[in-house]
Formats: C-alpha cells, sequence, structure tokens
C-alpha cells in the first residue's frame, strides 16, 4: 500500500492535464481536499456549485479541454445538476467529482447523503461510484476518457468518504496508473465511430454535385471536432452558403461571403429562408433542434438530408437523412472534400448556381437584421448596446451569455469570426449561465478579452461567482441589459398571451446593480444614454485587475425579431416588428 | 397474458456491474414505454451479462430507444430478434385450485403440456411449465376455469436460431 485514494485522485487528475478545478469542499470530500494542498493545480473557490459547473463549461468551450469541478455530497452534488445538464444538452466535455457518505453509510439517509448516481444518470454521459480506493485511477482514466471521445459530454465520478480518507483502512491503495489499453479493455461497449463510411461519403459528393440549391447547415458538431478549418475549405470548394446555428456561431466567420448566420427561431431572413427552399441540406455535427426546424412537417420541404454526426442516434431522430454517416466532423468533412475532388477531376461540375446565389443575396439586401433607434431621452435600444460592445472589443473578444433576449441579440448582431469565441447555454437554456462560465472562459483563456452580455433576470441568479472572479484576480466584463423584465417571456406573454403579463416584472432599480457590483468588489457603471455608451465599454476595456459590471438601462417594449413563433413553419417568420405588434397565435 | 401486437425482443449484453439494469430501464420510464417482459442473467462469459427485454412500441421510437440504448457506456452488443428467427423460452410457476373432484383433470393437463407438480396440497396445486411463450398462454388459459391463486411467470429469454442466426438489428439497420 503506496499510496491512499486522496492523494491518488489528485495525481490522477495531474497526470489527466487538469491545470484546473472549480469547487467548494465540504464534509465528504474534505480527505480530497488535503491533498490538493500540496498540488500544483490550481482550485478556484466558487461561491455556489452550480457556478463551480457553469465555469467548468465555460473553460471547456473556449479550450476544448475538459472542465473539471469537484464539490461534496448532498446539497453540492444537487446544486450542480443543472450544469450537467446544460453540459450533456450542448456535448460540453466535462468530469465532475462529488463527495458521497462512507461506503458503510450509503442508503442510511446519512448526512448530506443523496442517491447522486441515481440523480444524475440522465444528465451525465457515463457516472460511476467508485467502492474502492484502487480503483481511482481506472476511474479516472477512463472518465477523461469518455468526457473527451465520441459525442463529448459531462462525466461524474461519486466518491464515498472512507476510500479517500488516510484515517480510514479502506482508502489504502497500491498506485496504478492503466494503459491506453487496459482503458479499452475496461470499456468493450464503448467504441465512437470516427471515419466516415466510403460508400456513403460518396454518395454525398454526388448529391452536393447535383445540387442547385445546397445549404450547409453546420451545428456545435464542427466546434466539437475541432473542424472549423475543414468546413471553410469544403464550403469554398463548392461555393455552397453556409448557416450557423446557435451552438456553431464562430465555427464559419460571419465576415465571410458564405457565411448566413444564425438560422432558427430568431434567425435572420435570409438563413431560415435559403435552408426552408433548399433542395440540399449538408448537416454536419447539428441535430434538427425543434428552435431550428420549427414545425418539423412543414421544415424544408424539398431539401436532400445529407446528416453527418458522430453520434448514431441522432441520425433520423427528428428528420430521416437521404445520407447518413456516422462520424467526427473533421475527418468526414476532409473525406467528403478528397470525394467530390476526385470528381470534379473526373469532369464532373457543379451545376449552374448563379440563380440561386442570386436569390439568396436578394434576401440578403430585402431582409437585414433592423431595429429603430431610440428617439431622444429614452431608453437605449439593446441591439445599439451589442452593436457599440461588438465595435469597440477585439475581433477574437471571447463572449458569453445567459438566456434569452439578450442571448438572441447576441447571437444576431456580433460578428463571431473565430472559432470558440462564444459561450452559451443552447440546449438547456440555462438563465444565470452567463457570469461563471465567462468566469470559466477567461480562466482558460487568460490572453483573451472576455465579456459576458447577461440580462438583468439572469445576473439575478448567478452574480454572486462575481466574487470568486473578484477574489481571484479574473477581470470577466459584464454587460448587463437591464429592461427590467423577464423579457423574453415578456415577448412572448406580449404576442401571445394578448398582452396580459404575468409574473414578468423585475423592477429596473432593485437591485441596485452598480452598488451591487462594488460590493462583490467589482467596477460597477451605470449607462442611460446612447452617447455614453462607448466611453463605458472603453473605461471596462482598460480595467485588468477586477471584473467591471456595466448596467445598461435598454428599452422593455423591445422584441426579438426575426420570429419564427413555437410550432409554427418557418415559412410563417415574422421579420417586422410591426406586424408582431398584437400577433397572437 | 397474450403478448402484445406490436412486440419486439432485444437481447441487450451489457458490462455485468452495478447500475446497468438501473441505466437501461430509466431509458425506457424516460419516454413512458412500458416494459413487457424483462429477464437478466449472466452469459457464457462472466464479463458479460444478458438482458432480455420485450417491449411494445412501434418500430420508429424502438429505433431511437435502440440507438440510445447503445449509447450507454456498458452496453456492449443490441440484437432485435426476430420471433419467427429465435428460439424463446419462458418458465411459469403456478398454484390453482384442486379438490379432488378435478384434480385428475388437471394433472392430466400438466401432462399433456409436459409440464410438472411441484407441490400438492389438499384443495391445491403448484405446477410449473417451462417453453415457448405463447404455450404458457394455452396453458394458463386451459387453467385459469379451475381458479388460479397465484402466477408467476420469468418473462422471455431468447437466442437466435442456428440455422439462421445472423444478428437482426432491423430497428437501426435502415438509419
Amino acid at each position: 500500500m503506496d499510496m491512499n485514494g486522496g492523494q491518488a485522485l489528485i495525481k490522477a487528475l495531474e497526470l489527466e492535464g487538469v491545470e484546473v478545478i472549480f469547487g467548494l469542499p465540504g464534509g465528504c470530500i474534505l480527505p480530497v481536499y488535503d491533498p490538493l494542498l500540496d498540488s500544483p493545480l490550481r482550485h478556484i473557490l466558487v461561491r455556489h456549485e452550480q457556478g463551480a459547473g457553469h465555469m467548468a463549461e465555460g473553460y471547456a468551450h473556449v479550450t476544448g479541454r475538459p472542465g473539471v469541478a469537484m464539490v461534496t455530497s448532498g446539497p453540492a452534488a444537487t446544486n450542480i445538476v443543472t450544469p450537467l445538464c446544460d453540459a450533456y444538452m450542448d456535448s460540453i466535455p466535462m468530469v465532475v467529482i462529488t463527495g458521497q457518505v462512507p461506503t458503510g453509510a450509503i442508503g442510511t439517509d446519512a448526512f448530506q447523503e443523496c442517491d447522486t448516481i441515481g440523480i444524475t444518470r440522465s444528465v451525465t454521459k457515463h457516472n460511476e461510484l467508485v467502492t474502492s480506493a484502487q480503483d481511482i485511477p481506472r476511474a479516472v482514466r477512463e472518465a477523461f476518457h469518455i468526457a473527451t471521445t465520441g459525442r463529448p459530454g459531462p462525466v461524474l465520478l461519486d466518491i464515498p468518504k472512507d476510500i479517500v480518507d488516510p484515517k480510514n483502512p479502506n482508502s489504502a491503495m497500491n498506485w496504478h496508473w492503466p494503459t491506453d489499453q487496459e482503458v479499452r479493455d475496461g470499456l468493450p461497449g464503448y467504441k465512437p465511430n470516427m471515419k466516415g463510411h466510403p460508400r456513403k461519403i460518396r454518395e454525398a459528393a454526388e448529391l452536393i454535385l447535383a445540387s442547385d440549391r445546397p445549404v450547409i447547415y453546420a451545428g456545435g458538431g464542427i466546434l466539437k471536432a475541432r473542424a472549423a478549418e475543414a468546413l471553410k475549405e469544403l464550403a469554398e470548394l463548392c461555393d455552397i452558403h453556409v448557416v450557423t446555428t446557435l451552438m456553431a456561431r464562430g465555427s464559419f466567420p460571419d465576415d465571410h461571403p458564405l457565411c448566413l448566420g444564425m438560422p432558427g427561431m430568431h434567425g435572420n431572413y435570409s438563413a431560415v429562408t435559403s435552408m426552408q427552399r433548399s433542395d440540399l441540406l449538408i448537416a454536419l455535427g447539428s441535430r434538427f433542434d425543434d428552435r431550428i426546424t420549427g414545425r418539423v412537417g412543414a421544415f424544408a420541404p424539398e431539401a436532400k438530408i445529407i446528416h453527418v454526426d458522430i453520434d448514431p442516434a441522432e441520425l433520423g431522430k427528428v428528420r430521416r437523412p437521404d445520407v447518413p454517416i456516422v462520424g467526427d466532423c473533421r475527418l468526414v468533412i476532409e473525406e467528403l472534400i478528397g470525394a467530390i475532388r476526385h470528381l470534379l477531376d473526373g469532369g464532373a461540375a457543379f451545376p449552374e448556381r448563379s440563380p440561386w446565389k442570386q436569390t439568396i443575396s436578394g434576401w440578403q439586401e430585402k431582409h437585414p437584421l433592423s431595429y429603430k433607434q431610440s428617439e431622444p431621452g429614452d431608453a437605449l435600444k439593446p441591439q445599439f448596446v451589442l452593436e457599440q460592445l461588438r465595435d469597440n472589443t477585439p475581433d477574437d473578444c471571447i463572449v458569453a451569455s445567459g438566456v434569452g433576449q439578450h442571448q438572441m441579440w447576441t447571437s444576431q448582431y456580433w460578428k463571431f469570426n473565430h472559432p470558440y469565441t462564444w459561450v452559451n447555454s443552447g440546449g438547456l437554456g440555462t438563465m444565470g449561465f452567463a457570469v461563471p462560465a465567462a468566469i470559466g472562459a477567461k480562466v482558460g483563456r487568460p490572453d483573451a478579452m472576455v465579456w459576458a452580455v447577461d440580462g438583468d433576470g439572469c445576473f439575478q441568479m448567478t452574480a454572486q461567482e462575481l466574487v470568486t472572479a473578484a477574489a481571484e484576480r479574473i477581470p470577466v466584463k459584464i454587460a448587463i441589459l437591464n429592461n427590467a423584465y423577464l423579457g423574453m417571456v415578456r415577448q412572448w406573454q406580449e404576442m401571445f398571451y394578448e398582452e396580459r403579463y404575468s409574473e414578468v416584472y423585475l423592477s429596473p432599480d432593485l437591485p441596485d446593480y452598480k452598488l451591487w457590483a462594488e460590493a462583490m468588489g467589482c467596477v460597477g457603471m451605470r449607462v442611460e444614454a446612447p452617447e455614453e455608451v462607448e466611453s463605458a465599454i472603453q473605461k471596462a476595456n482598460e480595467i485588468d485587475d477586477r471584473p467591471v459590471v456595466i448596467e445598461f438601462r435598454t428599452d422593455s417594449s423591445e422584441k426579438v425579431f426575426p420570429m419564427v413563433p413555437a410550432g409554427m413553419s418557418n415559412d410563417d417568420i415574422i421579420t417586422d416588428p410591426a406586424l408582431g405588434e398584437g400577433f397572437v397565435q | 397474458m397474450t403478448m402484445p401486437n406490436k412486440h419486439h425482443i432485444l437481447s441487450v449484453t451489457v458490462v455485468n456491474k452495478a447500475g446497468v439494469l438501473a441505466r437501461l430501464s430509466g431509458l425506457f420510464a424516460r419516454r413512458a414505454f412500458n416494459i413487457y417482459s424483462l429477464a437478466v442473467a449472466p452469459t457464457e462469459d462472466e464479463r458479460y451479462s444478458r438482458i432480455t427485454i420485450v417491449v411494445d412500441v412501434e418500430s420508429t421510437p424502438l429505433e431511437q430507444i435502440t440507438k440510445q440504448l447503445f449509447k450507454l457506456i456498458d452496453v456492449v452488443k443490441i440484437t432485435e430478434l426476430d420471433p419467427s428467427d429465435a428460439v424463446e423460452r419462458e418458465l411459469l410457476l403456478v398454484t390453482a385450485e384442486a379438490p379432488p373432484a378435478v384434480r385428475s383433470q388437471i394433472i392430466e393437463l400438466v401432462d399433456v403440456f409436459e409440464g410438472r407438480i411441484l407441490n400438492v396440497g389438499h384443495e391445491r396445486l403448484t405446477m410449473s411449465l417451462e417453453g415457448h411463450p405463447d404455450k404458457l398462454d394455452d396453458f394458463e388459459e386451459l387453467l385459469r376455469p379451475y381458479g388460479i391463486v397465484e402466477l408467476q411467470r420469468t418473462g422471455r429469454v431468447a437466442l437466435p436460431k442456428i440455422d439462421n442466426s445472423a444478428a437482426r438489428l432491423r430497428a437501426v439497420k435502415n438509419a
């Protein structure tokens, strides 16, 4: 017996290349926090376990490496369920370590006991109750392997106290670090398929060469597979327009002439309609989410579908593909480029697509994103604030957002020209994601400027993590678009519930965001006039030793357009805010 | 106890460790699919268990659930068995009312079905019957008029037929 379980856990994390753990100690995880003192691993002490989870997600979003969070048992474990589910929905690689009551006490309703494995089973890619100290290195290796390969996702390890506590004989173990082969042998049911099927690749290439109106429908899988370069090569080789979903913003540069931007419920008209009218959708790492398709039966009715995904369960889940390809997006795109080149070399040619391209540019001219500037003395337009923020930050600035109107405006108005610069909660739609995710992103990319765009409703859910950021000197910048409402809910009540506003008003002054920010050790500012916006942003950009919070007082009545109302066809897209007034489904 | 019409038999090979059954049944529960019968036991290889599940669903949701099952790290293999290409067996235990007046009729029935009498009381008999689930259905039906006190079936276990043993994953082969 040359080691105890707690030491083994820390050593295993070090060997996995972990550089930072987001966490908060407590009773059952205490024995692991002790050897942490002797480790070079950085630990960031959060103020709430949900914050630890979202920070780990933000870190993983921008670095591509798995985020690690460590918390204790019971309430700490339940507090991190939301980030686990968020990471599961958005395929974020994450390893969460939870303390558990000693093995002998499991099932006795012990203090701070909960069935963590049972509770998190459906929101993790995998989880394991580690029952012996000897198993710890293997469990950690498997967790990182599973979290980061195939379709990435969160993995949870539940660690009973006795197997990590040096005072308990159950913690004694002999160190053994499993080899790659041992890891593979230990997981006989886990073999992600990486390379596409050659016949399917050929079929896809033939479809692309026969298509008059193709559109590339790029999803978050492009970023997970580090396939942005390959995507660009494919789009340029075939001269095909690309839409980038909410999870894929930045995977194809917004300033590229072939980029159509975001499709979906609040997508721009050209992105939505080009998919709707296409005869071929090349879905790459995307999953036909209901926010993209609108009413599924009416979605892209004339389009054939090439669907590439590393997760076989996505193929045919929503729309049956004509060519399904299971594989890693980067490898499959590269194989597809090769197959297309081969056909072109053999004399094949793309059809004449100028009518389609003219149609698209016609849409772009006729239906650009637009909003009405505010009248002097009125509240700020949120879109104006976002344009100012976009134009006064570096091109590769990382931006995180919460969930709601501000998220949609950010995705619409920001110019994402680089991959891994957009951090948001897409699938689960977790309000309160922005502040902790931005902190995690800044920890992962200390060289980059990190802004969070948040709503006033979201900010109130997780703002306490700015105390963490101030204490740890993590200089994130937060822009609160304070419209005094749960804005997206208000928008739906206005449009679909006959302006009957039920429990959506939050007040612009309560809390006082400037004072709150200052109380948390941040610089706080309040901006109410358009001419103050740019200088406030510039001032925030210059502060690099603590977090900054700017509260922008924005127009409560402003709504997100375009909009495809839930359950309706993408053909029914509402572009003109005037048409949205008093709209009743 | 007659079989549902749209039934499918899934034979799932899983890693033999704690919690696997909960992961698997959780996927069915999430979609409110009822598991008609389920049998779990070790296989010839002690590292693995085989779970035989009979579910009553349309093919399309079954395809999705099969794919989701396969995403479970501990699931090694899934075979959907076509009843016409599979050997299926099930065990039934039943205690029935058997007063002396009808006891010989019941014993005759057990003989015809090649079942066994396991326990004899003054007024009751406990019997076992092994065989194809359809045979068990028939036996149960014929025994019912005498009065069934308690009945327990194991749920089916199945293996592909040897002369046509190609693994069939009908539900997922198209996607």
